[in-house]
């Protein structure tokens, strides 16, 4: 086995190892309480199903085993008879949580009008993805083109600026300068919306327009509070490469310093970048979720802030499983990247 | 200890306090250890555990602005909030054919362009068979004097020989409107009865605020030498109030930005503390240790650096609890993954050198090799990494709070921020909700970023 089939197998094992040990986490935490609100359903169901049918009974009695037997078998049939770390119930839920089937949502529905937590988190999902790597791709651009500058002019003014801009954006909560921009730009300055929720229906044909024209603010405020940063990360390794004999000789060969900088140095600056930039990507994450919050950007993040205000189990439960897996993934490709750029990890 | 370590240290020091960040950052530090001073020794605390009660918040004015935006306004200033209590009135008593008069002067210096949004008295008195007669005037700067309010308090429950009654007098009151009906003559202009504030407070030629010194007299006629009055006080009602305004729920902001410093320094301190502590000696132990241990013991750091913290942690306060403490003891868990893989590093650099196999040959245990050899060495790291690990603490335990799971019986900047987001704090442009909070989180954490980078640079000079 080489040593990138070695780094694989790792990695892999490592994000199933997460997200299994995530599930654990959950149930553990919430097996108990979820199954008495399922046990306290079925009973409701039955007596329910009972008031409204047209069965007859001789006397209470017999009514009461009538509903007391429903009531098991339907238990029974749902499996709430056994606790939720029995064998049966806990492959149950994986192979559910494997298809997504994340239960009903108490107070929430989806604007097809289904109150499945599956859809309602699926519909959320895109527009929380198209704000945050709309966001991450502007700002790796900026970062990049940003970090190779100052990298090739250490300590002026400008590199000082930048660095001292980096250690303020990371100690400012991102979602607080969110709600700094809605004061600005939507009570000061009538430019955008306050709110970022399209107020067109997702059916017209101009939705799309308004949905960006709405995502203008949170998309500012996310690229302002992340590519100081990025620019950071970018020039600290830079500028130990640029420093590099190879690098100079490339200079002294007469290639512009330029192609210099942004082809050869950025080339075998990346690995480290990434690594760090995943960490970053990792907590801008976190961030994002709040920023929609401040914005009422209509994505996952927002359901979120609104469960979590009404204690939608089901759907609190959902989304941590969901951005888990994001996560998970999102670091599971930078490890992969890493391993295709840095030679060390493929030389077996 | 031997001078060189003595002057090592000199240096040192000498060195953080010619870096300018280092010093901006203690300096920021300083400010924040006075006002957790000054929350403890002057804001009462009733006022911080009181925080979310609405009930005691209900003399003070909704969403009023800080007093001192009037300093920014040209021409005419907005009237501020005043709440005075019965520390501020000057009481004098009279006694009279077995009747005595006790009189609570409150004396107020209106200087505002436009009159209160309202009036309150609150008023609490203990009596028995016959109730006392509450007589209201105020003493108006042009000379006149306005009887507002003249009743007898409710009769006692039969058969008590004490009772004590609280009740609140407001502006809306029939009775204030009533009386007030005397005094219409008095006016060239017609006068808006139902707002009683605008009529006392206005001038008699032509409509605009009579401005000077008001004299309210609240006095009680006592029929028996047993009643007595426990408290008055007079609350005008303004749209300004005290150096950092209120919210939507009528709570002095200063108290929550003030007490919210200690309460941040509590969460990022003992957060950084403890997870660098734990991230250390995690560290070491696997670099030290090596082979199977290091390896299974960076597999379960890989672990949780791959685990997204947010949502874990707001499962878990969902869940578990939310108390401070649980909240700390939540961040603590995602908060050691960093130093430890820095300090494992380090330690696998160290435990390499010549005076470690020395101690090692000599017989040392490895816990004694551990904390007398190697732990020395990271102190200036980890010192740094204390300092660098504060501002994720707080911003973390600011997002919990943030999405509505902070620890709802005290006041933190966070979970301001939360309600004024929820009460759209922002498209309403009631920016000194929102600013104070997140300034003050930004500067606590800026302040210890700046300290930490200063202690890092110092220390990586010199690893030099």
């Amino acid at each position: 086995m080489t040593r990138i089939h070695y780094f694989l197998v790792k990695r892999t094992i490592n994000m199933l190892v997460v997200i299994f040990a995530t599930l654990v986490l959950t149930q553990a935490l919430l097996g108990s309480t979820t199954d008495k609100i399922l046990t306290e359903a079925v009973k409701n169901d039955q007596i329910n199903a009972l008031n409204q049918g047209n069965l007859k009974f001789r006397s209470l009695d017999e009514r009461q085993h009538y509903v007391d037997t429903q009531i098991q078998l339907n238990i029974k049939a749902l499996g709430l008879n056994e606790p939720w770390y029995s064998p049966t119930r806990f492959v149950n839920t994986i192979l559910k949580l494997a298809v997504l089937d994340l239960g009903q949502s108490h107070f929430f529905t989806s604007d097809s009008g289904s109150s499945n937590v599956r859809d309602i988190i699926l519909e959320k999902l895109p527009r929380t993805i198209l704000l945050f790597t709309s966001s991450t791709v502007i700002i790796t651009v900026i970062g990049l083109f940003i970090g190779g500058r100052l990298a090739d002019k250490p300590s002026s003014a400008w590199d000082k600026m930048n660095a001292f801009l980096a250690v303020s954006s990371s100690s400012f909560p991102s979602w607080w300068v969110g709600m700094l921009m809605i004061f600005a730009f939507a009570f000061v300055y009538h430019i955008f919306p306050a709110r970022s929720t399209p107020l067109l229906p997702p059916s017209d044909p101009y939705y799309i327009f308004n949905l960006l024209y709405c995502m203008i603010l949170p998309l500012v405020t996310i690229v302002i509070m992340g590519f100081s940063s990025w620019a950071y990360i970018v020039r600290y390794f830079m500028a130990g490469i640029l420093r590099e004999d190879f690098i100079l000789a490339k200079s002294a060969m007469g290639i512009p310093k330029k192609k210099v900088v942004y082809s050869h140095g950025l080339k075998n600056a990346a690995p480290p970048i990434i690594t760090s930039i995943a960490l970053a990507l990792a907590s801008s994450f976190a961030g994002s979720i709040i920023i929609e919050a401040v914005f009422d950007w209509p994505g996952m993040g927002k359901l979120y802030y609104d469960a979590i205000g009404v204690m939608d189990i089901p759907i609190i439960i959902g989304i941590t499983y969901v951005s888990t897996l994001i996560f998970v993934v999102t670091i599971f490709i930078t490890d992969l990247i890493y391993a295709y750029l840095d030679p060390r990890v493929k030389v077996g | 200890m031997t001078k060189e370590i003595l002057s090592a240290r000199r240096t040192a020091l000498w060195d953080f306090f010619h870096s300018k960040t280092g010093v901006i950052g203690v300096v920021i530090l300083l400010i924040l250890i006075c006002m957790t001073l000054y929350a403890v020794t002057s804001v009462p605390l009733q006022s911080f555990q009181q925080w979310n009660n609405p009930a005691y918040w209900i003399d003070y004015p909704k969403n009023a602005a800080p007093a001192w935006t009037n300093f920014l306004k040209f021409g005419q200033k907005m009237p501020e909030h005043i709440i005075l209590t019965q520390k501020q009135a000057s009481t004098t008593t009279s006694f009279d054919h077995g009747i005595s008069t006790v009189t609570h002067t409150y004396t107020v210096n209106y200087n505002y362009g436009s009159p209160p949004t309202d009036f309150m008295i609150p008023y609490s008195a203990k009596y028995g068979q016959t109730p006392p007669v509450l007589r209201i005037d105020v003493m108006r700067p042009d000379g006149k004097d306005f009887l507002i309010y003249d009743s007898a308090l409710p009769p006692s429950l039969i058969g008590a020989t004490q009772n004590e009654y609280n009740n609140r007098i407001f502006s809306t009151d029939s009775l204030i409107t009533q009386n007030l009906g005397v005094y219409e003559r008095l006016f060239n202009y017609l006068q808006d009865k139902t707002m009683p504030q605008v009529m006392i407070f206005s001038k008699t030629t032509y409509p605009a605020v009579l401005n000077g010194v008001y004299k309210w007299n609240e006095r009680f006629y006592l029929f028996s030498s047993s009643d007595t009055v426990e408290t008055t006080g007079l609350i005008l009602g303004g749209s300004v109030y005290g150096p950092m305004g209120t919210d939507e729920l009528r709570r002095d902001l200063a108290v929550g930005i003030f007490w919210g410093a200690p309460v941040a320094l509590f969460i990022g301190l003992t957060v950084s503390l403890a997870s660098v502590l734990i991230g250390l000696i995690y560290g070491i132990a696997a670099g030290y240790k090596g082979n199977r241990t290091d390896e299974g013991l960076m597999r379960i750091n890989d672990f949780f650096y791959s685990v997204p913290a947010l949502p874990i942690l707001v499962i878990m306060s969902v869940l578990i609890g939310r108390s401070i403490f649980l909240i700390v003891g939540f961040l603590i868990i995602f908060g050691w993954i960093g130093t430890a893989k820095i300090s494992r590093s380090l330690a696998l650099q160290i435990k390499n050198l010549n005076y470690i196999e020395a101690a090692k040959l000599m017989g040392e245990s490895d816990i004694k090799v551990i904390f007398k050899h190697i732990i020395p060495q990271l102190l200036p790291l980890t010192l740094a990494s204390i300092a660098l690990a504060v501002p994720a603490a707080i911003l973390t335990e600011a997002a919990l709070s943030f999405l509505g799971l902070g620890d709802p019986s005290i006041p933190t900047w966070g979970q301001i921020l939360h309600q004024a987001n929820s009460a759209e704090a922002a498209a309403r442009g009631l920016w000194w909700w929102i600013i104070p909070p997140g300034l003050m989180i930004a500067l606590t954490g800026l302040a210890f970023a700046l300290i930490g980078n200063a202690i890092e640079s110092i220390t990586n000079v010199r690893s030099r």
